[in-house]
């Protein structure tokens, strides 16, 4: 254990900082000096291999400049963005009470409907199959939010290689399946299991680190893992992948035609959207067994010390709370659930291969969390559906999309900075839970 | 009962690279005694108090807690989360490390983390809601519930840490650190930044959780009001050494004392006090 003590509390980010042309002018030239640094080379100088492979290449100052240009006057307009909204919590300081306890009573009657909506989801979309495979999608990401939220929400531990528990649940279900012809249903806890096991495995060496730290080192054990997947070729299959990864049984009985499959049995003809529909009902399942978990974990004095080791872990060892078990248990359940998911993701896919575990897929549960509100389970369920139904939405854009996407998401969090849902429920109360404001709860900082 | 002092400090010394913050200090704390540790800014007592506390490892020296069955504990040995856990020692902070985004409420709770745990059954049996932790859970309440009246803090136990007034949050604090159980309470300046009423109240509440509760009390105070009040034994420290220690009477007439506070040598402190007088 480290002798030393920690350094009193961090300055606060939000203090007094001056705002007026000039301070907003310098900002904007900083922002459009590193954007000329950064985009000079990537865009300012086009090179391509030639005909007979010489390196050919081009100048676009042209394009340089307008992207220079945007950069500057972007920076400008979300200063003055930020000037208008209130410096500190942004719009939501602006908003008077009464419209914010008007937004927690819809919150608290918007859950239940978005619960009844999507279980009939399958019986209304039930002949587009585009729909229900969005579905399926965007409540694996819920999932994936779910289980991250309490690494990042609740201990307030910045995890960047979560993607690495979800392909350790995948490739554990791929392999026993395929190798023990395991089922489904027992190889399911057993991904759990074994993704937790690398958390914690993970966790040991590495949760002394705080803050950046951490985040760089689960950064590249996410990373570390996946070149293990690519190059460990004897077991993993390398880049190929396994295939042939069985799909889940409605308890061993299987969703295929002809004798002895579902259909058959219930004498109903056969069709393939009764897998999909399976499949969505199964991922909903999976993804309620998380809230169901995590919702009860938080009244649990275990839930009870992540949350407050986000708040102080200084006062937490004083209170005689082990950090480092502490710790570990938050890695472990999340790990478990993205192992949860993992194997999910293997057996509606049949085929996985480390492609689908990059860290795009970490950043973009991250973001999930982040945009949801962190520690909030209804702000990450809507940050899902916002982030994934919303980057189809915008399919139509095509090359503008990821420019319209991120835009849409500096927006919202110029506006609620905490997050959708930033305000923080408490677990127990004596009289009446009055729901803590967002600039009270501390992000935690390792 | 155990005769040992509830603790004793023995030639304690901390060192930061070349600075020397507690020096060979010795001192006891009695059983069911209030203790005041004074001094000047800089004398070394917060530093002490993270040594006892686990937060620092002395450089060198020996930290000895003896609970009233006798059993006994090496303070500099244990574990940091141990030394709340295991030698049941509380403590609060000079600068107030509440939990500010959780309930009044939820502070307390998580005090009493450690046995709610064990009710818990490492969490499976809490998952599960079983009756023996459901009953554990309401007298971990009802425990929250009796310390947030004893400060007179019970009509705000809903309410946010973070929101609470400074000298509530002192106080919630302090009922936090009793919610641990301790067998040993170590106050780091509880009475800065209280008004004459609220300090006055401070002092009866130390006092209570002295004869009432059968806690021990180390305390660092700059108050002195409180500290003569209250204390039954003070020790004196400068420069990291003890250079007093006695009842609060003795102390208050010491020059050596006086010298240290006024920051003057010992003769001139002495005339000081013969003009006064
Ligand atoms: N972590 C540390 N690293 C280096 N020096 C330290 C550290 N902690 C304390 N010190 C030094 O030790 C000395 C004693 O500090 P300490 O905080 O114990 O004083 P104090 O008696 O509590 O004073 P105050 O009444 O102002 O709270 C000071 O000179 C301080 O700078
Ligand atoms: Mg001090």
């Amino acid at each position: 254990m480290s002798a030393s003590p920690r350094a009193s509390s961090p300055a606060s980010s939000n203090g007094s900082e001056p705002v007026g042309a000039a301070f907003i002018l310098k900002k904007a030239v900083l922002s459009a000096l590193v954007a000329l640094g950064l985009f000079s080379l990537m865009v300012g100088v086009r090179t391509e291999a030639g005909q007979s492979g010489q390196l050919e290449y081009w100048t676009r100052f042209g394009e340089l400049a307008s992207l220079v240009g945007a950069v500057f006057i972007g920076s400008i307009v979300v200063e003055l963005l930020r000037m208008w909204l209130g410096p500190r919590g942004g719009l939501g300081s602006f908003v008077p009470s009464s419209v914010q306890n008007g937004m927690s009573v819809a919150g608290r009657y918007l859950a239940p409907a978005l619960l009844i909506f999507t279980f009939l989801v399958p019986v209304i979309f039930y002949n587009q199959r585009y729909i229900l495979d969005l579905g399926i999608l965007v409540l694996t990401y819920v999932m994936l939010g779910w289980g991250l939220n309490v690494v990042v929400g609740l201990a307030g531990l910045l995890d960047l290689g979560y993607v690495a528990f979800y392909a350790v649940g995948a490739y554990s279900y791929g392999l026993l399946s395929t190798t023990f012809g395991l089922s489904f249903w027992i190889c399911l806890p057993l991904a759990g299991i074994l993704a937790a096991f690398w958390g914690v495995l993970l966790g040991f060496p590495v949760l002394r680190l705080r803050g950046d730290y951490l985040a760089i080192v689960t950064l590249a054990f996410g990373e570390i893992i996946r070149l293990v997947l690519i190059n460990w070729q004897d077991v993993t299959g390398g880049p190929n992948g396994i295939s042939g990864i069985p799909r889940p049984s409605l308890f061993g009985i299987p969703l295929t035609p002809g004798e002895g499959g579902l259909a058959s049995m219930l004498g109903i003809p056969f069709s393939p959207t009764h897998r999909i529909v399976f499949l969505f009902y199964l991922i909903l399942a999976l993804a309620l067994l998380t809230n169901w978990v995590t919702i009860r974990l938080r009244r649990l004095p275990i839930g009870r010390a992540w949350e407050a080791l986000r708040e102080d872990e200084v006062a937490c060892r004083a209170l005689g709370i082990n950090i480092t078990t502490t710790k570990l248990t938050a890695f472990a359940t999340g790990a478990m659930f993205g192992g949860f998911a993992g194997a999910f993701f293997a057996t509606r896919q049949g085929f996985i291969s480390p492609e689908s575990f990059t860290f795009q897929e970490s950043a973009l549960v991250l973001a999930i969390v982040v945009l949801g509100g962190m520690g909030s389970q209804l702000g990450v369920a809507l940050a899902a559906l916002a982030m994934i139904g919303g980057f189809e939405l915008f399919r139509s854009l095509e090359v503008y999309r990821m420019l319209v996407f991120g835009l849409a998401m500096v927006l919202i969090m110029i506006w609620r900075p905490r997050g959708i849902v930033g305000h923080r429920a408490p677990t127990v109360f004596l009289e009446k839970s009055k729901s803590i404001s967002s600039d009270l709860v501390k992000e935690g900082h390792g | 009962m155990s005769s040992a002092p509830i603790l004793a400090l023995e030639n304690l010394t901390m060192r930061f690279g070349g600075i020397i913050a507690v020096n060979a200090l010795s001192f006891t704390a009695q059983r069911k005694q209030i203790t005041a540790l004074i001094g000047p800014n800089g004398a070394g007592k917060t530093t002490v108090f993270n040594c006892i506390t686990g937060f620092y490892k002395p450089t060198s020296g020996v930290i000895r807690l003896t609970h009233d069955d006798g059993a006994q504990f090496e303070m500099q040995k244990l574990k940091d989360y141990n030394i709340s856990k295991q030698a049941k020692v509380a403590r609060t902070f000079q600068n107030i490390r509440l939990f500010p985004g959780m309930t009044a409420l939820e502070n307390l709770m998580v005090a009493q983390h450690n046995a709610l745990m064990k009710a818990s059954g490492l969490t499976f049996l809490g998952l599960l809601g079983v009756p023996s932790w459901r009953s554990a859970e309401q007298s971990a309440i009802d425990n929250a519930v009796f310390w947030l009246k004893r400060v007179g803090l019970l009509d705000r136990a809903d309410d946010a840490a973070g929101n609470f007034a400074y000298g509530d949050q002192r106080r919630l604090e302090i009922a936090r650190a009793m919610c641990t159980g301790p067998a040993l309470l170590c106050l780091d300046e509880p009475a800065a930044g209280l008004n004459a009423r609220e300090s006055g109240a401070l002092s009866e509440l130390l006092l209570s959780i002295r004869s009432d509760h059968d806690t021990s009390i180390l305390l660092i105070e700059h108050d002195m009001s409180v500290v003569m009040e209250i204390s039954d034994r003070v020790v004196v420290m400068d420069y990291g050494v003890k250079i007093a220690e006695g009842t609060p009477r003795e102390i208050r007439d010491d020059p050596k004392v006086i010298a240290a506070y006024l920051g003057t040598d010992e003769e001139e402190a002495a005339a000081v006090m013969e003009a006064e007088a």
